[in-house]
């Protein structure tokens, strides 16, 4: 996400509660010091970072939770870099939100969206990694009564080069956690990294192929109790009431509670029963004000921000567009829309939680378990030293499980069931229904030519949905939403690709009451289709070949051009296509890396396309892992054309109408088309690489299509048009 | 009561005869590699074998099962040695998230089985599971890997 602040509003929360709980509980050091902290089974921590068994296995700690993104291994390559260790002795693990905010925030920040894992990291887990070796080296030496400046460290094995002595990081481990920690710690310099840049495996794929991984809905507790949950079909709406007598001889119901406002779930011995109950459980709902609202009302109201007497804010802006406009030769038109969409991660939302008088415990999997533990002491009204989260494996993320809706409410059902622990399961209907979704908008476009066919003007006037406003309000500048503006920003992590002499791009913000949020590449998904499809027609209108009509406004952004060449160039562009084969562009810059994507599809009976191909190309600064990004760019690919061809969930008398799979469908193996990734790390900055290169998918497939059938579409998802794949 | 075998051994569980044997299998069993994703069949999350046939197990009734020969990605491995596709699985780094894959290998192990050569076209008409992580080009690699071996 663009120009956010480091701390979200959980987190301060967090922040405040951090000095009080870290002095209560006497811990203390987050690096190192004279007092050895130590793990669980009493290995010494070298730094907060990284613990050194006997036997030279390798722990390094992780904050951002892992959910498929790969994460996990790029972190520990970073800090494996630095720590010279042997790669194959190196291990994982999460430190609990709760110790981290007891030592006083030693692991940083644990959020994990925006492509930040790894990018928003790169310095202070690299640091770990160095002082940890440094330490080691530093003991090896006071043991050998040599100076620090003769031994080398490398595989885990350090060696005083003058004698030709070794020993090995289990050895000194506990005599490097006794020392103080360097103050001036040294990064490599890119050109030395060996690990880095190196596409290694994995550390957690095991487990993944054996049933073994546990996530959060496999968690088992002793006693453990299971709940189904029903919330109020209408965002916004409460329980009225509920007949609990209906349901009262049900198998396996002990308990039949309300969540919060807005919900009713049942507590049973298993979750099938607890399901089976809360759907013969008779509720009534004050559905409240919202009850009303259709897509087709959300529509209206989206295209009235286009009148020019609503109030706007501006995210770019250079020269005069509308007097530009007002003189132009000629001026082109559009009026593009993206749908609400649900992330449908595979594993529906679900949290464990424990409560007593004195202590809450929760056991999920989260994108954020600060944010997660920020939620269990709110709801738990426990103070924050009483409370943890043990964070699971995700069955995916791709922002949804940023939000904390399903750790309040198990937090709440267990407070009515003290020393019970309770299993919150969210039906896949529940889920479909319950989302943050990906926010809606509309965008109207007018490009402007001179006489010679030469983009004098483009202005873009954005009418919708703000994340921030529903999710981070205090993130808001002067009630303008920066992130809205991804990928369309004058500079920074998002900035928008082209130079043209007078450019508007701006937002009339309309906030309906289905509730946003951040879904796998946030605002560039609509961003990149509005621009990039808008520019294929304005080349059109030029009578110029699309690459040909950007390259001419981006000299000034070398980068941007410089993997649009890459993709071109890749597919083919300056060949024609085969037979029956078209092709489509795309380029866009989010989450601080630079995308391009070019397809190639064929379209049969006019409304079934089948992706052959697409070449994505990204420049993400440094690339840790170019394996796992080739996955992501992949992966993204799948997530984005899912949205392009079936993402839309519709509301109808103030709901969503899609409730699972079968009329909210995804892409299959059948569908995918062959993806190839070009990685061009171009030096010098951090990108993101989860999310980035997902928007060029939909407009280069869209270009394409136009190219087959001479047909815009300005409108998502595909199935709304009866366009589908072949 | 159900009588159900699984992985080759007996159970005798206490569960209404009605009840998805993918829950039977979760809940009752306490076999949690075998995933619910949707209930309705359509994401294949819960692909079991039964009698050696790819079956999403949240679509048949426990009373449906009994039997039967149940397999679950426990008991993919036979004498402790990995099933060639699972040994495929981490050689291509095929899991992302890894939720849908227990679904995707049982899907995979079965069609082999049937087909120990298939071509693309048999890996698309076979292999509908849906995985949001969109793993599908290292799951194509992966078993062509297999048949190829």
């Amino acid at each position: 996400m663009n120009h956010m602040p480091r701390l979200n509003r959980r987190a301060f929360v967090i922040g405040g509660a951090a000095l009080g709980s870290g002095l209560a509980l006497g811990l203390d050091i987050p690096f190192g010091g004279p007092t050895v902290v130590r793990a669980a089974d009493g290995s010494p921590e070298v730094t907060a970072w990284v613990v050194i068994r006997p036997d030279d296995t390798v722990v390094i700690r992780i904050a951002r939770s892992e959910m498929g993104q790969g994460s996990l291994t790029g972190l520990a390559q970073l800090v494996a870099e630095e720590l010279e260790c042997d790669w194959t002795k190196v291990t994982t693990e999460y430190p609990t939100p709760g110790q981290s905010v007891a030592r006083k925030r030693a692991w940083g920040d644990f959020s994990t969206g925006g492509s930040r894992g790894i990018r928003a990291s790169t310095d202070y887990v690299r640091k770990g990694g160095a002082t940890a070796r440094t330490m080691l080296i530093q003991a090896a030496a006071n043991d050998w009564k040599v100076p620090a400046s003769e031994c080398t460290a490398a595989n885990s094995v350090i060696t005083h080069t003058p004698s030709g002595k070794t020993t090995t990081y289990g050895k000194v481990a506990e005599a490097a956690a006794k020392l103080e920690p360097p103050a001036d710690i040294k990064l490599k310099d890119p050109k030395d990294w060996k690990l880095i840049g190196k596409g290694v495996k994995r550390l957690d794929t095991v487990d993944k192929t054996t049933g073994k991984m546990q996530y959060g809905v496999d968690v088992k507790l002793p006693g453990m109790l299971n709940a189904a949950i029903k919330q109020c079909p209408v965002f916004g709406g409460k329980v009225k009431s509920y007949d609990e007598a209906k349901i009262a001889g049900m198998k396996g119901v002990k308990k039949v509670v309300k969540v919060g406002e807005e919900a009713v779930a049942v507590v049973a011995d298993t979750w099938w029963h607890a399901k089976t109950a809360v759907e013969a459980l008779p509720i009534v709902w004050d559905e409240g004000e919202n009850a009303k609202v259709s897509s087709a009302s959300i529509a209206k109201w989206l295209e009235e921000g286009f009148d020019p007497s609503q109030h706007t804010y501006i995210g770019n802006e250079n020269g005069d567009v509308k007097a530009a406009i007002a003189g132009a030769a000629k001026k082109v038109e559009a009026v593009y829309s993206y749908p609400y969409q649900n992330h449908a991660t595979m594993e529906p939302m679900n949290a464990t939680a424990l409560y007593t008088a004195d202590r809450c415990e929760v056991w999920c999997g989260t994108q954020n378990g600060e944010a997660a533990f920020a939620a269990t002491v709110e709801a738990s009204g426990l103070s924050s030293d009483k409370c943890d989260v043990h964070k699971q494996m995700l069955g995916g993320g791709f922002g949804r499980r940023g939000q904390t809706d399903y750790v309040r409410q198990a937090v709440l059902i267990a407070k009515q069931m003290p020393g019970t622990p309770i299993k919150l399961l969210w039906s896949r209907e529940e889920d479909m229904q319950h989302g943050n979704y990906h926010p809606v908008t509309q965008c109207k476009m007018i490009g402007a030519f001179d006489a010679n066919n030469n983009l004098t003007a483009f202005h873009m006037r954005i009418s919708g949905q703000s994340i921030l406003f529903s999710l981070r309000p205090e993130a808001l500048v002067n009630g303008k939403d920066p992130v809205t503006f991804q990928g369309l920003n004058p500079n920074g992590e998002t900035a928008f690709g082209y130079t043209i002499p007078n450019l508007l791009i701006e937002h009339s913000m309309r906030n309906p009451h289905v509730p946003p949020g951040f879904w796998r590449g946030v605002n560039v998904n609509q961003n990149a289709i509005y621009v990039e499809c808008f520019m294929d027609e304005l080349a059109h209108s030029a009578g110029q070949d699309p690459l040909e009509f950007r390259r001419k406004l981006m000299s000034k952004n070398p980068k941007n051009l410089a993997v649009l060449n890459a993709v071109a160039e890749r597919i083919g562009w300056d060949k024609p296509a085969p037979q029956g084969v078209y092709r489509g562009l795309a380029h866009f810059m989010g989450f601080n890396s630079y995308v391009a994507g070019a397809a190639e599809i064929s379209v049969s009976d006019g409304n079934k396309i089948k992706v052959l191909r697409i070449v994505g190309a990204t420049d993400p600064g440094y690339a840790v892992n170019p394996a796992q990004i080739d996955r992501q760019v992949a992966g993204s690919f799948v997530y984005g054309l899912s949205g392009l061809f079936y993402g839309g969930c519709t509301v109808k008398d103030g709901r969503i109408e899609q409730a699972n799979f079968d009329t909210y469908d995804s892409m299959r193996i059948a569908t995918m088309p062959k993806v190839e990734s070009i990685i061009m790390p171009s030096g010098g900055f951090w990108g993101g690489v989860g999310e980035p290169t997902i928007c060029v998918a939909a407009p280069a497939v869209l270009n394409a299509y136009f190219a087959a059938t001479g047909k815009r579409i300005r409108s998502v998802p595909l199935r709304d048009q009866n366009i589908t794949f072949a | 009561m159900a009588n159900l075998t699984i992985n080759g051994k007996p159970f005798n569980i206490d569960v209404e005869p009605d009840t998805p044997l993918l829950w039977a299998i979760r809940e009752n069993i306490g076999l949690t590699g075998t995933k619910y994703g949707c209930g309705i069949a359509q994401c294949g999350a819960c692909t079991v074998h039964i009698d050696g046939v790819a079956t999403r197990s949240c679509g048949v009734a426990v009373s449906e099962a009994i039997g039967k020969q149940i397999t679950t990605i426990e008991g993919l491995a036979s004498n402790g040695a990995l099933h060639k596709v699972q040994q495929a699985w981490i050689n291509h780094d095929v899991p992302q998230c890894g939720y849908c894959q227990s679904g995707m290998i049982m899907a995979v192990a079965a069609l082999l089985k049937e087909k120990p050569k298939p071509t693309d076209q048999d890996i698309d008409e076979a292999i509908t599971n849906i995985c949001r992580c969109g793993t599908f080009q290292q799951v194509r690699e992966a078993i062509h890997a297999v048949a190829n071996a």
